[in-house]
């Protein structure tokens, strides 16, 4: 059977518990990033943010795939990626806002988004880097023969990038249990991907130099996404190695804080507002026979836990000075003399 | 006692903590079945075989961010970068990834890996392989930056630095390979942040890094020989930590210091320590700090020009008589 017809039938067989499942991961990461865009405008976020919206089917379609001791790599644009582990909203509002209930009491930010204890190994916020770390957790998996799973997301952007490169070969030849995920938004910073890459698919048209099969999915289709994310991840964990996979999706907002995003023309972010995941999954649910009551209390419930989570990380002081000059070192502190 | 040299001992500091933990692993270009391209991992492909002692293609970047995925998430892997000057070309990972994680995540996460790295000049290998970039390292919070001087320090820290829980940069000095030097045979662990005191003196204290260690115990020689001028030699041995302790008391003994660098003139770690002894000692001093350094210049492969620039037993020798004189 080929591969696409696999996905179908993976597909169709999907239960309707793993459904609300994805369902309700994807309405909880918007209510996340869309709280954290109001708590910009409303001054209590500082710094820059990079909004995931209307790219919640990734995360989800991954976040439900993935074994509890698997291995999450995100960049900064890793607030979902974060949520959809196991992760608290308040320990990611918290961390936003820079004070004690942040994920990292504030030493991180947005960008940096870690927890360990639920497999986030961390948000990287230089292009490509943690794409060879990945690569190393995976290794070490292999090394330690635990057959957990390194999940690594990217933007469209470090495709053409060195580190993207040097990890693909390096996990190949190693035959790594890593999972490379590409979420092609279309859009570096401001610059139409198309413009600046020498191929159409910017992950999947390089698969084939290293030996790996070309995946492009639709990224909004949280289905697709769930199938692929298990038949990828189950390769790698049986130790088939590494794959690399590109979902085609879409942010709804700028790329940062600082962008309105107004280099897209309006047809073209028209036209993905109506592929927009969620409402698109939730006619689905009804189309499968879903009750709708049971839909409107999985968003009424979801609007009670951002507002109670909202509540309780906004009430947490800011961090003790102290913490400025602690954990350079194991030791947990600073010092670099006697 | 053993007689090794620098590069065996190399091999031995290695050996001694890969029998000790099976989750010691190391990776490189070129450094498992051909022992290394300077010959300083020869026989642990041998001994611990493919699995624990892996070859890499040219990939920095995948060299170092697998070392740091794999530090992090249980194992303690050494990594090489065959000559120091290559950390230009994952110098993000190193500098940006490594040394932060722990901190920027609240201390969740612990990065215990040492990358070794062939170092500096002296070998006629031109400006693009005979950097001394200690210097880079040092000045990087999140790093620990040692540079051994003889075989069995060599060994010593190399272990200390495989023991540690924090990310560690050993520079191994080009020239210095080939020496030779008595060894412990047994376990031999010398722990990070100490200086060793190699010569007392009552003149000058001279604080010298790796090649410039025997240039310095040469100079010192010269001087008490032929000048009557009594020296201490120190050598931090690790720069970060940095054992300013031992450095002050031979400098508050003899009232004067000079640093005998290999880097380039500017930001050398010379000048911290300067820096350091100016703010703590300036009473204490009989005359001014003088750093001794390769010229601010790129190094040059022709056999004078690189001898020409730096630091030698004979420059250090003149500048240290214009001091005390």
């Amino acid at each position: 059977m080929n591969p696409a017809a696999t996905a179908r039938s993976l597909q169709a067989a999907l239960s309707p518990d793993t459904r609300l499942k994805l369902f309700t991961s994807m309405l909880e990461c918007r209510a996340l990033e869309k709280r954290a865009y109001d708590l910009f405008m409303q001054n209590l976020i500082k710094g820059t943010s990079h909004l995931a919206l209307g790219q919640e089917a990734v995360a989800a379609g991954f976040g439900l795939a993935m074994r509890a001791d698997d291995y999450t790599f995100c960049t900064y644009r890793g607030h979902n990626h974060t949520y959809v582990r196991g992760v608290s909203m308040t320990s990611i509002l918290g961390e936003l806002m820079g004070n004690t209930a942040g994920l990292m009491r504030g030493k991180g930010g947005s960008m940096h988004l870690t927890s360990v204890e639920h497999g986030v190994m961390g948000s990287y916020a230089i292009i490509g880097a943690h794409m060879p770390i990945a690569a190393g957790a995976a290794w070490s998996a292999q090394y330690r023969g635990t057959e957990q799973v390194a999940v690594c997301f990217f933007g469209d952007g470090t495709t053409n990038i060195g580190a993207f490169h040097e990890a693909l070969n390096f996990a190949v030849i190693w035959k790594l249990p890593v999972v490379f995920v590409c979420e092609n938004n279309l859009y570096m910073e401001y610059t139409s991907i198309y413009d600046v890459t020498a191929v159409e698919h910017p992950a999947a048209d390089r698969a084939s130099a290293y030996g790996l099969e070309p995946v492009l999915i639709d990224g909004n289709d949280v289905d697709e996404v769930y199938t692929t994310a298990m038949r990828a991840i189950e390769l790698a964990r049986r130790g088939g190695g590494p794959s690399l996979i590109e979902a085609e999706t879409y942010r709804h907002g700028g790329h940062s804080r600082a962008d309105p995003g107004k280099y897209r023309p309006d047809e073209e972010v028209q036209a993905w507002l109506a592929k927009d995941p969620i409402p698109m999954y939730r006619q689905r649910l009804l189309d499968l026979g879903t009750e709708l009551a049971t839909i409107e209390q999985i968003e009424t419930e979801t609007a009670a836990k951002i507002d109670a989570a909202t509540e309780e990380a906004r009430k947490a002081p800011p961090p003790d000075l102290e913490l400025a000059e602690k954990d350079v070192w194991a030791d947990g502190g600073s010092a670099w003399r006697n | 006692m053993a007689q090794l040299t620098y590069r065996e001992a190399v091999a031995a500091g290695m050996a001694q903590e890969m029998r000790r933990d099976p989750n010691v692993v190391f990776l490189g270009e070129d450094v498992a079945a051909a022992g290394g391209v300077f010959k300083a991992t020869v026989g642990l492909f041998e001994e611990f075989g493919p699995k624990r002692v892996r070859d890499t293609p040219i990939s920095e970047q995948a060299i170092i961010g697998a070392a740091m995925g794999a530090a992090m998430t249980g194992l303690r892997p050494i990594a090489e970068i065959m000559f120091s000057d290559f950390f230009a070309t994952c110098w993000d990972i190193v500098a940006n990834q490594i040394a932060k994680t722990r901190y920027m995540t609240d201390g969740q996460c612990t990065l215990p890996l040492v990358i070794r790295s062939g170092n500096g000049g002296g070998a006629r290998f031109g400006a693009q392989h005979s950097q001394a970039v200690e210097n880079w390292a040092m000045a990087i919070p999140g790093l620990k930056v040692v540079a051994p001087s003889q075989a069995a320090d060599v060994k010593g820290l190399l272990a200390a630095s495989i023991r540690d829980p924090d990310p560690v940069l050993f520079f191994e000095q080009k020239s210095l390979y080939a020496t030779k030097g008595d060894v412990p045979e047994g376990e031999h662990v010398v722990p990070l942040g100490q200086a060793n005191v190699l010569r007392e003196g009552s003149d000058v204290t001279i604080v010298a890094l790796a090649l410039m260690v025997p240039r310095a115990l040469e100079a010192a020689e010269t001087l008490q020989q032929e000048h009557g001028i009594s020296a201490s030699v120190v050598d931090p041995r690790t720069l970060v930590p940095l054992d300013t302790q031992t450095i002050l008391e031979q400098v508050s003994k003899t009232g004067r210091l000079v640093t005998v660098e290999e880097n380039p003139r500017l930001c050398g770690w010379g000048a911290e320590i300067a820096s350091i002894v100016a703010e703590e000692l300036f009473w204490d001093l009989d005359g001014p700090i003088v750093r001794i350094t390769t010229p601010h210049i790129p190094l040059a492969a022709a056999n004078n020009l690189e001898d020409a620039m730096l630091p030698s037993a004979d420059k250090i020798v003149a500048r240290v008589r214009e001091l005390v004189d």
